[in-house]
Formats: structure tokens, sequence, C-alpha cells
């Protein structure tokens, strides 16, 4: 069996489509994870809060899966973005699925007991179910972006240098802030839209307009450190795109301010960027006027620029390594063999346009804002 | 060097997260189907009754549910996270199923569950149902697509290694996807879910039965669940996943260890019940042998001959030997990719690369081996034979009750009589022994395929992140910790719902929104 296309264009294909999986999580789960994280600020009795949790208690689960297939995608596409990276940030990993497990069990349990003091707790777990993920996320992207201290073997074993710790410095500091505020954002944007108007849905908005200004702060400032701090990297220009999946093969080189070459080079790409800005601008304008939908669309478009600006930053490094950067990780070197690519973008064309139909058809069957009468009336509710 | 306290960690680890994911799995797969059965029954009759048993049962699904999702997390990052060679060496192909499963299976299930619990005064009758039946086949296919990742490991079909990425890549898709290893553990496995949530069904029933509380959906329940229950047990046995075991030298060596036979009988060879075996001594003391038998299982034929554990360490320490040249060709490879002389040598050993891998357990490289030390790496070959022969028995044993307690539940439910107490309380007590068979079958499968990751391609040992014994330590504790506190939270919110019972909230005053469904009142006992 041969492949339809060439290694180097599923490459390139498979490179965008880690994006599309990483802005579906943020764009599904992402309000998920800020709406949690909002919880205990946004609601304080207990009947506010099962609103809340009811807002996204139908579809957080399905909107997990994004996570879930962006691990799965990255193993099969990226076998050695998976290898290196997870196991890198080991203990950062192992916080992350220990707040992230909390999440399935706080929406489920919360609600079997009525006494306060089980669900104040439950409702602290769902704030680290959110939170955390929200802040690892982005401190592992701000990691990413700087390098991370990994070499290969000629056996192509990854070793590493650095600890948990070593993770949080300035810059992965400013990125990780950045994620919450992004994602807070859209959680408050999908609480704008998605339960009834009042107190609630007033504080949200607060803290909806809050973040947006966040945002467009934070990701200024990031934007500067990667330009004038120590960072970036370039591949030689020998490099063969269609080359053999083995980062010992092609050289790469630590270039300061080199993450600011694409964007001279393709001027285009500086939509993303833009959208980075534009996008937490309209949702800010969506709130305050009380235009919703305006205010998820921004929030989502926000995401999606700040998201893909990472990547375009870097293209077509994945993962730099700040120790050894001939052992970096790029879009030419780090991917699965040219007929797994192959099959696998078969099998996402066929299913991911079902996958989209069905969780379309759910959304519009949960469609209406959720409003406290609801909490008390419906037996199915958290 | 390899440390092995970090693999030996990294499998502690493994073991006890899949076997903690695997409490709530099978329940999953069997429940969803029982639940689709119920639902079935309400939308085809109109009865309140099996709307209120569906909602039931379907309250105890989403309990048990939830910790399944919660712990596949866990699984889905662990092989990156623990498994970073492993990762890197096979991703190619086993990456694959993993990412449909996601993509094909996960999706599914996950996005209808919410509307299975959300969607009752929703949806119409067939509409519900059908969602109901989305998160069976979600589930179930979810079960397909790790088997034959799993399978994959147990007999690696449909992949070479490549030299210039030093990694195993796919050739053929379709034998990965028809593997009859994975095959024959898909049928047997959600087999295996399908007894486990009959017998969880049936021994609540029977509790509620001898407790004389909510005996219309106990009576209910017991008959779906016997019924169902009588089906699965036969085809967990029948089709039990022995059919796999003669295909390849792993296969040989399990099939010789779980029946601790030492050394190659004349066919048909018999199948013991008893024996001591002895690791050290390599033999089984006090045997007791019923004559034929085995051949006749595990070759379907009276010719065919079962392979004894002495004739299979003799056959890796030949493979051993002759993969110490394809190792050698992939180290020239390493320093010149052009090396023709090296390339024809790889690709006449290349099938034995794994084998001569077993010897950096004892020597940095492999071509240095002594004979001494091949032999030795040969008897790695062999897993734990004592716990392999023990626990076949008891999951085996196991099978064979649960096919004669159906046939006895299937019989009472069928002449209508709910009232013997000795088999209510039976069914009360055997509750938790389909997990011990489950947890044994599974350990039976990945003891059995040690020393190997993947079969004759990767050891375990070589597998494992260079992590730090500390990292481990502290993960380790942590979901010990963490996985700890919700089983305890989970058993008692568990037996809070049965022991509440099938009761249904006080319907809301009447309200127009409402109208298209409402619930009914549990009809009076």
């Amino acid at each position: 069996m041969a492949p339809l296309l060439d290694y180097e264009t599923l490459r390139l294909i498979w490179w965008a489509l880690m994006g599309v999986l990483l802005i579906g999580f943020a764009l599904t789960d992402g309000f998920d994870l800020g709406t949690t994280t909002l919880l205990p600020f946004v609601a304080r009795t207990d009947q506010e809060r099962r609103m809340v949790i009811n807002s996204i208690g139908a579809t957080w689960e399905g909107n997990q899966v994004w996570f879930i297939l962006g691990g799965g995608a990255i193993f099969a596409a990226w076998p050695f973005v998976y290898a290196v990276s997870f196991s890198g940030f080991y203990l950062a990993m192992f916080v992350v699925l220990s707040a992230l497990i909390l999440r399935p069990v706080g929406f489920k349990y919360r609600s079997k007991r009525s006494d306060l003091a089980w669900r104040t707790r439950w409702d602290w777990a769902l704030f680290v179910g959110g939170f955390v993920p929200a802040l690892v996320f982005g401190v592992a992207v701000g990691n990413v972006l700087a390098g991370i201290p990994f070499r290969l073997d000629s056996d192509l074993r990854a070793f590493y240098e650095g600890g948990l710790l070593g993770l949080f410095h300035p810059f992965s500091l400013v990125a990780g802030l950045l994620s919450v505020a992004m994602l807070v954002l859209h959680g408050a944007a999908w609480l704008a839209i998605k339960i009834e108007r009042g107190v609630v849905h007033d504080r949200a908005s607060r803290f909806g307009q809050m973040a947006a200004i966040l945002s467009i702060v934070l990701f200024a400032l990031g934007g500067v450190m990667t330009a004038t701090m120590d960072m970036g990297f370039r591949v030689a220009d020998t490099v063969d795109p269609a080359g053999p999946s083995n980062p010992l093969l092609a050289g790469a080189v630590a270039a300061p301010g080199a993450w600011l070459d694409n964007y001279a080079r393709y001027p285009w790409m500086l939509v993303s960027p833009a959208l980075g800005f534009v996008g937490p601008l309209l949702a800010l304008f969506g709130i305050r006027s009380g235009r919703e939908a305006l205010a998820f669309s921004g929030s989502s478009l926000g995401a999606l620029g700040i998201i893909s600006t990472v990547g375009l930053s870097m293209f077509p490094f994945i993962l730099p390594s700040s120790i050894d950067p001939a052992s970096s990780l790029t879009v030419w070197n780090a991917s699965s063999s040219h007929l797994t690519l192959f099959i696998m973008l078969v099998v996402t064309i066929f299913f991911l346009p079902i996958v989209l139909l069905y969780t379309a058809w759910v959304y519009k069957i949960l469609f209406g804002r959720v409003t406290l009468r609801d909490v008390d009336t419906n037996p199915d509710f958290y | 060097m390899i440390d092995m306290a970090v693999v030996e960690l990294s499998r502690l680890q493994f073991a006890l997260t899949a076997l903690y994911h695997f409490l709530f799995v099978p329940l999953t797969l069997g429940l969803s189907f029982l639940l689709v059965i119920m639902e079935s029954i309400y939308v085809m009759t109109g009865r309140p009754i099996w709307r209120t048993i569906t909602r039931f049962w379907g309250k105890i699904f989403g309990i048990n549910f939830v910790l399944g999702v919660a712990t596949g997390i866990t699984m889905e990052f662990q092989f990156g996270t623990n498994w970073s060679y492993y990762s890197h060496y096979v991703g190619d192909v086993f990456g694959a199923p993993l990412a449909i499963e996601g993509l094909m299976a996960f999706f599914l299930e996950a996005t209808f569950v919410g509307l299975m619990f959300f969607g009752w005064d929703k949806l119409s009758k067939p509409a519900h149902l059908f969602t109901t039946f989305m998160v069976a086949l979600g589930s179930n296919l979810s079960a397909l697509w790790i088997l034959i990742a799993n399978g994959w490991m147990q007999h690696p079909t449909g992949a070479r290694f490549n030299p210039e990425t030093m990694r195993m890549e796919v050739h053929d898709f379709m034998a990965v996807l028809f593997n009859p290893v994975a095959q024959a553990k898909f049928v047997h496995t959600v087999s295996a879910g399908y007894v486990c949530a009959s017998v969880f069904v049936l021994g609540i029933s029977a509790w509620y039965l001898l407790k004389g509380k909510w005996t219309a959906l106990a009576r209910r329940s017991f008959t779906v669940a016997a019924a169902f229950g009588l089906a699965s047990s036969l085809s967990v046995v029948v089709l039990g996943d022995e059919s796999g075991y003669a295909l390849t030298d792993n296969q040989k060596m399990k099939l010789a260890a779980l029946e601790a036979m030492w050394h190659t009988e004349p066919a048909p060879a018999g199948i013991a019940v008893f024996g001591i075996p002895s690791l050290e001594g390599r033999e089984t003391r006090y045997e007791v042998k019923i004559p034929y038998l085995l051949g006749l299982i595990s070759t379907r034929s009276f010719t065919g001959e079962v392979s004894g554990i002495f004739e299979l360490v003799a056959k890796a320490e030949d493979r051993i030997e002759n993969g110490v040249h394809a190792y050698d060709a992939v180290e020239r490879l390493k320093t010149d990719r052009h090396d023709l002389a090296a390339r024809e040598q790889f690709e006449r050993h290349k099938l034995d690369l794994g084998y001569a891998m077993l010897l950096k357990r004892f020597v940095a490289d492999p071509r240095q081996a002594t004979p001494d030390q091949i032999r030795q790496a040969a008897w790695t070959t062999v897993p734990n034979v004592p716990v392999m022969f023990w626990v076949f028995r008891v999951m085996a044993g196991l099978g064979f009750f649960f096919i004669l307690f159906f046939a006895c539940a299937f019989y009472f439910s069928t002449i209508r009589r709910f009232d013997a107490r000795w088999f209510l309380r039976t069914a009360v007590w055997i509750i938790p022994l389909p997990w011990v068979a489950i947890e044994f079958g599974w350990i039976l499968a990945e003891i059995g395929r040690q020393p190997w990751a993947v079969e004759g391609v990767l050891p375990t040992f070589l597998a494992a992140s260079s992590l730090t014994v500390a990292q481990l330590w502290t993960t380790i504790v942590g979901f010990t910790l963490l996985y700890g506190a919700l089983a305890v939270i989970e058993v008692r919110l568990m037996l809070a719902t049965i022991r509440h019972g099938p009761v249904e909230p006080p319907p809301p005053e009447p309200d127009v929104s409402s109208s298209t469904g409402g619930y009914t009142p549990l009809p009076a006992e």
C-alpha cells in the first residue's frame, strides 16, 4: 500500500492536525476548565453552584475526549514527542492527571450527598481540577518555547536534566498565567451564554472582563519576552523534510530571537498573534455590551490565536532541546512512518466529521440557558 | 546500565493503575448492554416499571463509569510518562489503535453518556434508547481498540524494525487490525465484562429479594441478568483466548508456563489439575493430570505437539545467538547508514534482534556476551511459572463455576421461583468473584508476556523511561493515596445507592416545559 501523499505533506498535515486537536481541546474542554476555576467565586450558595455545574454537567465528558484524543494522536503521529514530553514533564504530568481525575468524580459525587461540608469539598476539588491543569499546561508550553533539557543517545533513548521546580521560571509563569486567563475568559463567556441572567451571571461577567484584560496584557508580555530573552532555535538548511524520523540526522542550533523568523518570512502568519489580541478584545466588548454570542466567539478566537501563535513561531520545531539542540524534535524528524501518517489521516478524515456531527446534535438537544429553577426541579441534575 | 529498580517500580505502578482501572471497566462494558436490554423492553412495552429499572441501574452505572473514565486518563498518558522508550520504539504501531480508540469509541461513549443521564425529559423514548445504545457501543468498541493494541504486544504482526529510525514501523496495517490474538482477547474480555455485570445485577437483585424490598424490580432484573449471564459465561469459557497460544514462541511459552509443563510430551499432552511448580528445581511436584486434554484444547488436534519449557528455552538460546548478528549490523548502520554489508546482515537476522536485547540485562554490549550469559538470558524468557499456574487455575475454575451458577439462575427465573433462599444468599456472596477472575486474567496475560514488553521485539526492562527511584515513589504513593480515597468514596456511594433503592424524587409541580416526559413514581409494591 503506497500512500497517496508524499511524506513531507503528510508531516505538515499532521503538524496542523496536532494544532487542531489542541485548539479543539481549548475551545471545548477549555470552557469546562474555566468554569470550574470560577465555580467557588461566581457562585456562593449551593443552588447557584449547582446551576454553574449543570451548565457543563452533560457535556464536559465529551469535551474531555479532545484531551485524551490529543494524547492518542500525538502518540500515533508524533511518537517521539509523546515519549519525550510526557516523561520529561513527569511530575508535572502527575499533578495534571491527579487534578483531572478529581473532575469526573467531583461532578458525579458532589450531588450524591446533601451535607454542605461534603459539597464544599467537592467544589474545591472541581476548582483544582480546572485551575491546576490550566496553569500547568501553560507552564509546559512556556518551557517548550524556552527549550527542554533533554538529550538523545544513539539508541534514541531520551535523558533529562532538571526536575519539577525547574519548570517554573518567569517566562513559563507568564505563559501559565496567560493560559489561566485565556481559559477563565472562555469559561466566563460560556457562563454568559449558558446560565440565566442574574447575580451569578453578573459575577461571571466581571471575572470575564478582568480575564480578558489580563489575557491581552500577558500575551503582549509573553511576546516581548520571546523576542528579547535568550530563546529560539533554527534548523540547518540542509535538512530533508522527507528524511527518516531520526533527530540525530538533522542538525539544529540555538539561535536567540529565532522564534520571530517565521513572521518575517511569511507575513500572513501575523494573523495568529493579531487574533490573540483581537479575540479577547471582542470578548471584552461582547461581555460589556451584553452580546454574549459575540463574547464567546471572541474568547474562542482568542484561544485559537494564542495557541496557533505558539505553533507558528516555533515551526518547524516541536520540542527543542535546551542542553543539546541537535537532539531537538521537529516536524521533519519526529513523526511516525509515512504509512502510519497516511492511515491515520484517512481514519481522521472519516471519523472526525462524524464526531463533530453528533457532538453538534447533543449540544442542540441541550440548547438553552440553565436556570436556578431547573436546579430545583430536574431530578437528573447533579 | 539499566536501573532495575526504576524498571520494577514502573511495572508496579503500571500494574496498580491498570488493575485499578480494570475494576471499573468490566462493569461498564456489561452494565451498558444490560441497560440497553432493559430500556428496549421499556420502549417496546411502555411499562413504567422498566423505566424505573433502567434509571436505577443507570444511576449505579454512572457511579462506576466516572471512575473508569477518571482512571483511564492515567492509562492514556502512562506509556509516555513511564514507558518512554517503549513509546518511541513501537509508537508507530501501538499509537494508532489508541488514537482510533479515542476518535471512534471514546468520543461516542463520552458524548452520549451526558445525554443518557440528562436527556430523559429532552428526548423521545426511541431517541433515548439510541443514546444508551451509543454508550454501550462506544465502551465496547473502546475495548476492541485497546485489545488490538494489547494483542499486538502479545503477537506483533504487520511491523518491522527500521534501523534508520531505530524503531518498529508498520508495513501491514490490516495484519495489526485482524491480529488473531487481539480478536480472541476482545471476545474473551468483553464476555468477561458481561459476566461481571450479570453477577452484579443478579447479586443485588437477590439481596432485594431476600429483604423483600423492591421485589418487582428485583425479579425482572434477576431474569434479565440470568439470561444475559448464561450466554456470556458460556462465551467467556468457550471463546477463551487459548486459541492463540499455538501461534508463536512466546505464546507457546505462556501456555507451557501456565501448565507448568517443563518438557515436551508426546501428543496429545495432558492437562494438570493440581501440582506444586518450583522455579528453582524447574519441575512440578505432586502433579495430577488429565491425559490428552491440553493437546486437544490448545492445538485442536490429536497430533499437535505442545512444547515444554526446556525445549522453548533451547530455542530462545538459538535466537539470542542469531540476534547478536542483527544487533551488530544495527550498530554498524548507526555509524554508516549506507553500509551495504551491514544492511544485508541485518536483513538476514532481523527477526531475532529483540532476543539479543535480552542480553543487555547482563552485559552492556550483547556482542561481548559469553555462552554462559546467553544461557542465562535464554532462561529469562520463562515467566513466573508458579504464579501463572495458580492464577490460571483460579480464573478458569471461576469461569466454569459461573456457567453452573447462571444455569441455576436461569432455571429459577424460567420456573419463576424467586424464593430459593440458599441460591439468593449465594448470589449475594459471590458478587466479588468476577472481579477476582478478571483481574487474575489480566495478571495471567501480562505476567505471561514477560520478559517482553512486546513479544520477541522489546524486553520490558529496556522499555521504561529514564526516571529516578524518587520520582517513581512520589507518583506510586500519590496514585495509591488518591485511588484509595476514591475507592472508599465510590464503594460507600454505591452501597448507599443500593440501600436507598430505586426511589425517584417527587415529581415537580406541573410545568409546560416538562410535559414531554415527566417521571413516574414507582408503582406501589
